[in-house]
């Protein structure tokens, strides 16, 4: 079998990735990509350590941050929408109304 | 043999998610996303999560992705394929990612909870049927809450990216 650990790499793997993503890129579609990445890497982690371990919860926590980034979604696109209807751009620099 | 696959699915994920992150298109970005999540429901029927593994693909890559490729073709994504690339002055990011990912890969090389190379025994018998029966028994109240920040969700994309009527 494989070791843990090497599940545990690939997850450190996408969520460094990821983070380089919202990081980095301008584009809040990307961006959003790379959240979905995040979460994603985390969802490895939980269902490997449950395997490992012979124990429900991971795949029970996996099955939640689905369902979470299900509704995080929904309402990220329809914010990016309403963004492009009003400012029409897709550049998080020019969203910058709320800073202080 | 399983090792040779994880190998294989985990250097596909890798690559797509790096694509993901450097592609100037979105839409390049999407199809490689994609493939990333098919990689990862690929790990997930090897570590023994079929269920998991049919949930990713029936939310992320039917539900989730599609989505994304809608709001795509909705909006012109001609203007961001030509906006700059990774602007500079990114140095503390990439030195706090860098940090980041070494912190990580240090903690979970250096220590001896990871190492473990034979999964526990999983009881025998019908493993869906007992994580349903987990799920609905000792899991109901974060179930039902889920269900309902799902309603919310919907109601609030709805009322988000509705057109003002005056």
């Amino acid at each position: 079998m494989v070791p843990l650990w090497w599940h545990i790499s690939l997850g450190v793997a996408l969520f460094v990735i990821g983070a380089a993503g919202v990081l980095l890129r301008r584009n809040i579609l990307v961006v959003l990509m790379s959240l979905e990445l995040l979460l994603n890497s985390v969802n490895i982690n939980f269902i490997a350590f449950g395997r490992y371990y012979a124990d429900f919860r991971g795949q029970i926590f996996a099955i939640f941050v689905i369902a979470i980034t299900a509704a995080e979604v929904a309402v990220a696109l329809g914010i990016v929408v309403a963004l492009v209807r009003n400012k029409s751009t897709l550049k998080v620099d020019d969203v910058t109304v709320m800073k202080g | 043999m399983d090792q040779g696959f994880f190998l294989l699915f985990a250097a596909v994920a890798v690559i797509t998610a790096l694509i993901v992150v450097l592609a100037r298109n979105p839409v390049h970005s999407a199809l490689a996303l994609m493939a990333c999540f098919l990689q990862i429901s690929a790990v997930f029927v090897l570590l023994e999560a079929p269920l998991l593994a049919v949930v990713q693909i029936f939310v992320y890559v039917g539900a989730i992705m599609v989505l994304f490729l809608f709001v795509i073709m909705m909006i012109d994504v001609r203007e961001a394929v030509l906006q700059r690339f990774l602007p500079g002055g990114n140095l503390p990011a990439l030195v706090l990612l860098v940090l980041l990912g070494a912190e990580m890969l240090v903690l979970v090389l250096s220590s001896d909870r990871f190492s473990a190379t034979e999964p526990a025994a999983m009881g025998g018998g019908d493993q869906i049927r007992e994580l349903s029966t987990t799920l609905f028994a000792d899991y109901l109240l974060p179930f039902e809450v889920a269900s309902v920040i799902l309603l919310a969700a919907l109601v609030g994309a709805i009322v988000l990216a509705r057109k003002e009527s005056g």
